[in-house]
């Protein structure tokens, strides 16, 4: 029996890791953030059925990391792969956490001490974390990492109260990257997505305009354990919004930018749309939509609830401008009705922009390094679209998730079990 | 039952830095857990555990001999496999620990009442003693697997499920009802995006399956009864076929129908209304007509009409056909009359565009209301109205011919499957997988699974991957060759059955059934497919039944501490 590599540890990497090492095969799933989950681990609730995110996840990612089949390298990067299909080596590199992994209980006495405050990326960098941190409370393997870039030790070697205040003695500043060697029979490229940042639409006045959201950070607002606790707050004066306003396709289905659809976008809206309105029963949603995508099962009849029982109102336009007053911050939407044939305006107090789904940041650099084809769309390409919905374009190598093309959930953890019976082939032939 | 021996209690209050030890006064539980009957040794631990706790838990059992462990700690979600472990190293049966969640209960909910949550951590660990005390060594069970699977349909999700479980190394048995392979498929003409012949595609996958010596097809049959559990299932077949199998996994992949638009648009009486499925045969069979103006109409029956909900393929279907058309008859004008085009994704949003470039004319209307409203024949011609949001005003278009797109519906015999293999249906009537978004291609069932439009209407790329999807998981059990269970599973007494049946009746699982015994009719469980959940112990009304682990007595102790 062989091994297989992972590479992601998002829903589909934990799945296709899970699925292999359930049948007795020996995974190691690697991990380039501190900690497995990936972006549904930062999502509020998930669409359809509105269970919490995180807490349908951390089982699965506690199974992951406590299976004995399967090693998890969390903060670690593949750099380099030579072999083929049945006889791979892939090379890893541990990044240092400068924290002795052994050693640290996760008990966030570091966290509460370190004086270095830098914008937090998990939570859309709406709030603060420190140099010394967890990515978020449930993250695993739940053990602090350092931030060698903002650490004041690390950097200008003076603070140190980590170390001080660390009563299990695991900072160890003087750690470094290591590089390992892994061997594999298969490869699964699980490595997610990004999402588009909104600023280069001045029409929209994202950056400009404190109430205007994406939709990633609109997930860390009305999340119970993001920056506000779950309240939503507008500017000037933090009071909570009466009316939201949801703009789909921004940036996406746009020739000039993203040409794709991103297919979860309209129902990442009326869930948003939906949870603001358990939040605040009064409160009014409008989803200003191209074609609204419902498409998969269950989603229909979910727009549809959003119609009636929590106030959401579907607009058929693509509004043209927003306009902010000064005075109150509001925001005023102008657009077409093409359902109406009118030209309207709609005053509210937040406005939130799904914007497309992107290749993760370092896909290039992964299809570079394991020899992989990307497709027009900067996407991870498979060998037939049809017939071969897993097999890139090197053999021995599979693909699950949002790295081949944007999709939710299920149809990650679908791909991701897909991927695994490729990869098992290969692992147990 | 155990025999009688003198109970030896260890109590571990954990810290967890200042999670617990911030918000409560731990020395005051531990001081505490001293008084309790049976607790020889307490510890206070920073960090339970962190290596140094495990190894105080280790050390503890054989230097005090102790019998039963208790940690009151965070959450058993994340750490009762750690410390059972720990327990298990040290040589005590993992059953005779138990867990007492004083974080996430107790010090995170509590976080203001510092002399409340450490009453109420002391009484959590009362309780928790009074459960341990009762604790009873057990053993998971083993059972063995049968290294085959049989898949019911053999479309396009069957087949690729059988050929990727053979490929995989297992037997599969592919049974079909119809006299050959391929499903709906048969009847597609040309397949988006890559507008490649179908009939191509399946005879490649039908060669595939010929050439698979593990793959055993039985056509023109049907199962006819279903026995057993994960791991040993018998099957009978009937039709063509009588065969019985013994399998180890079952995947369901029926497939669906295309609803039939009786009575809407004059489907059934004008001859140049068809359905897309029968555009397609045209296409196939190359009897396409001299048409000048072609009108196809989407969601016809679906979203909201005969049925609820979208399905999903339609739009898809719709841009392939028309742009076939387009190439076929250059002059004709094509229009699509839509409620919003559900071209989701990279490739066929591509695929639309592409279609537009060509000249296929879209045309949008307002969901929720039938997309066109009259159609009428006129001088020959066939008047499609419509309502335009855009213009404000019903315009028409003379057709000659009219194709309804109709959704994917589940087909007849699916509640027969449903009820030979207790699998549920949805509301929408395709069957209802275990977890909407991580087991969305499992059943609740062990053992049986689904892939295809059975599930959910879903195209051919779209089959494939459940397909594999659904190959993945049956493939786990029979990898491993057993399954295992936790003796969380019930005893039945048989003096106090009578036999009423309504276990059987709540039991989600299937795992409860009647059986005669001296004479008499008895519950009995299949411990390879009981889920310990309880529901059974709970309803009998006899209380003839105790679940493994959580025995009547057991939790009546712990209550018992905490009303009292």
């Amino acid at each position: 029996m062989k091994n297989v590599v992972v590479i992601g540890g998002g829903v589909a990497g934990i799945q296709a890791s899970l699925d292999l090492a359930e049948r007795g095969i020996h995974v190691y799933l690697v991990e380039k953030e501190p900690s497995i989950g990936g972006r549904m681990a930062l999502l509020d609730k998930t669409m359809s059925t509105n269970d919490c995110s995180i807490c349908i996840l951390a089982p699965k990612m506690n199974d992951c990391f406590s299976h004995p089949n399967i090693e998890v390298l969390e903060y670690s990067e593949v750099v380099g792969l030579t072999g083929e299909a049945g006889d791979f080596t892939v090379k890893v590199r541990r990044k240092a956490k400068y924290v002795d992994a052994s050693k640290c209980t996760g008990c966030g006495d570091c966290m509460e001490k370190c004086p270095t405050e830098i914008p937090n990326e998990y939570n859309s960098n709406l709030n603060k974390r420190k140099a010394i941190y967890l990515p978020f409370p449930q993250a695993v393997p739940r053990k602090a990492t350092i931030d060698e870039e903002y650490c004041l030790k690390l950097t200008k070697n003076r603070c140190g109260l980590c170390q001080k205040i660390c009563k299990a003695e695991a900072i160890d500043y003087t750690q470094k990257d290591t590089m390992v060697e892994l061997s594999a029979a298969a490869i699964i490229v699980a490595v997610g997505l990004s999402v588009y940042d909104p600023r280069d639409l001045h029409e929209y006045g994202y950056g400009k305009y404190e109430n205007v959201r994406t939709w990633m950070e609109y997930e860390r607002l009305i999340n119970a354990a993001g920056p506000t606790h779950g309240h939503l707050k507008c500017a000037p004066d933090g009071r909570r919004p009466k009316k939201i306003a949801f703009i789909q396709c921004v940036g996406s289905r746009d020739v000039k930018r993203c040409r794709w659809c991103s297919s979860v976008c309209c129902m990442v809206s009326i869930k948003s749309a939906m949870l603001a309105n358990e939040h605040y029963n009064d409160l009014e949603s409008y989803i200003f939509y191209s074609d609204l995508r419902v498409f998969s099962k269950r989603f229909y009849e979910y727009s549809k609830r959003g119609e009636k029982d929590y106030r959401i109102t579907y607009i058929h336009a693509r509004p043209g401008e927003i306009a902010e007053d000064k005075r109150t911050k509001n925001l005023t939407l102008y657009y077409e009705n093409e359902d109406e044939g009118k030209v309207d305006a709609l005053e509210v107090e937040m406005v939130v922009l799904a914007t497309p789904i992107l290749p993760a940041e370092d896909t290039v650099r992964i299809a570079e390094t394991l020899g992989l084809e990307v497709d027009d769309d900067g996407f991870l390409k498979t060998v037939d679209y049809l017939q071969y919905p897993v097999e890139t374009s090197k053999p021995g190598v599979y693909v699950a998730g949002c790295c081949e093309r944007p999709k939710d959930i299920t149809e990650s953890v679908i791909q991701a079990s897909a991927a695994a019976a490729k990869a098992a082939v290969l692992a147990e032939g | 039952m155990m025999m009688a021996e003198e109970l030896r209690i260890g109590v571990f209050v954990c810290d967890c830095g200042t999670n617990i030890a911030g918000f409560l006064d731990v020395p005051e539980v531990c001081e505490y857990a001293k008084t309790l009957p049976d607790v020889v040794y307490v510890k206070e631990n920073m960090y339970t555990c962190s290596n140094a706790g495990i190894q105080e838990i280790m050390d503890a059992i054989p230097k005090y001999r102790l019998n039963r462990v208790v940690v009151a700690s965070c959450t058993p979600r994340t750490h009762e496999p750690l410390f059972r472990k720990a327990c298990e190293d040290a040589g005590l049966n993992k059953f005779l620990f138990e867990f007492v969640n004083i974080r996430d209960q107790c010090s995170w909910v509590h976080q203001k009442e510092r002399e409340k949550a450490t009453e109420k951590a002391k009484d959590l660990v009362r309780m928790g003693v009074a459960r341990a005390r009762l604790l009873e060594p057990l053993e998971e069970i083993e059972i063995p697997v049968e290294k085959s699977s049989l898949i019911i349909g053999g479309g396009v999700a069957g087949m690729t499920a059988a050929l990727s479980l053979a490929e995989q190394g297992f037997e599969v048995h592919l049974v079909e009802r119809e006299c050959t392979l391929g499903g709906l498929l048969n009847g597609i003409n040309e397949l988006y995006p890559s507008d490649r012949d179908a009939g191509a595609l399946l005879d490649e996958m039908r060669e595939k399956i010929e050439g698979e010596k593990r793959v055993h097809v039985y056509l023109e049959s049907e199962v006819d009864h279903v026995d057993g559990y994960i791991g040993n299932f018998s099957v009978k077949l009937k039709g063509k076929s009588r065969d019985e199998l013994k399998v180890g996994t079952i995947i369901v992949a029926t497939g669906a129908q295309p609803y039939e638009p009786m009575y809407m648009y004059n489907y059934d009486e004008y001859e140049n209304v068809i359905t897309q499925y029968e555009l397609e045969r045209m296409l196939k069979e190359k009897k396409t007509g001299n048409w000048q103006k072609i009108v196809f109409i989407q969601c016809v029956g679906g979203r909201g009409e005969r049925v609820r909900y979208c399905s999903r393929i339609c739009c898809m279907n719709s841009i392939k056909n028309a742009r076939l058309l387009r190439k076929l008859l250059p002059d004709a004008e094509i229009y699509i009359i839509h409620r919003g085009m559900q071209t989701y994704g990279t490739v066929y949003e591509e695929y639309v565009r592409k279609a537009r470039e060509e000249g296929v004319r879209f045309v949008r209307v307002k969901d929720g209301i039938p997309t066109a409203s009259s159609l009428e024949k006129r001088n020959g011609k066939l008047a499609v109205g419509f309502y335009h949001p855009g213009l404000r005003r019903k315009l028409e278009i003379d057709a000659d011919l009219v194709v309804l797109a109709t959704p994917l519906i589940q087909r007849e015999d699916a509640k027969r499957i449903s009820q030979l293999l207790k699998v549920p249906l949805g509301q929408d009537g395709f069957f209802f997988e275990a977890h909407v978004k991580l087991r969305p291609v499992d059943f609740a069932t062990d053992g049986i699974f689904m892939a295809g439009s059975c599930r959910a209407p879903a195209d051919i790329n779209e089959c494939m991957m459940q397909a594999m999807a659904a190959a993945s998981r049956a493939a786990i059990p029979m990898a491993k060759g057993y399954v295992k269970t936790e003796p969380y599973t019930p005893t039945i007494d048989e003096e106090r059955c009578m036999g009423c049946g309504v276990c059987v009746e709540v039991c989600p699982y299937g795992a409860m059934h009647l059986v005669e015994k001296n004479g008499r009719r008895v519950a009995e469980n299949i411990p390879a497919a009981c889920k310990g959940c309880g529901a059974c112990g709970s309803s009998c009304v006899h209380r003839a039944i105790s679940m493994g682990h959580f025995r009547d007595e057991q939790i009546m102790a712990q209550i018992d501490e905490v009303v009292t």
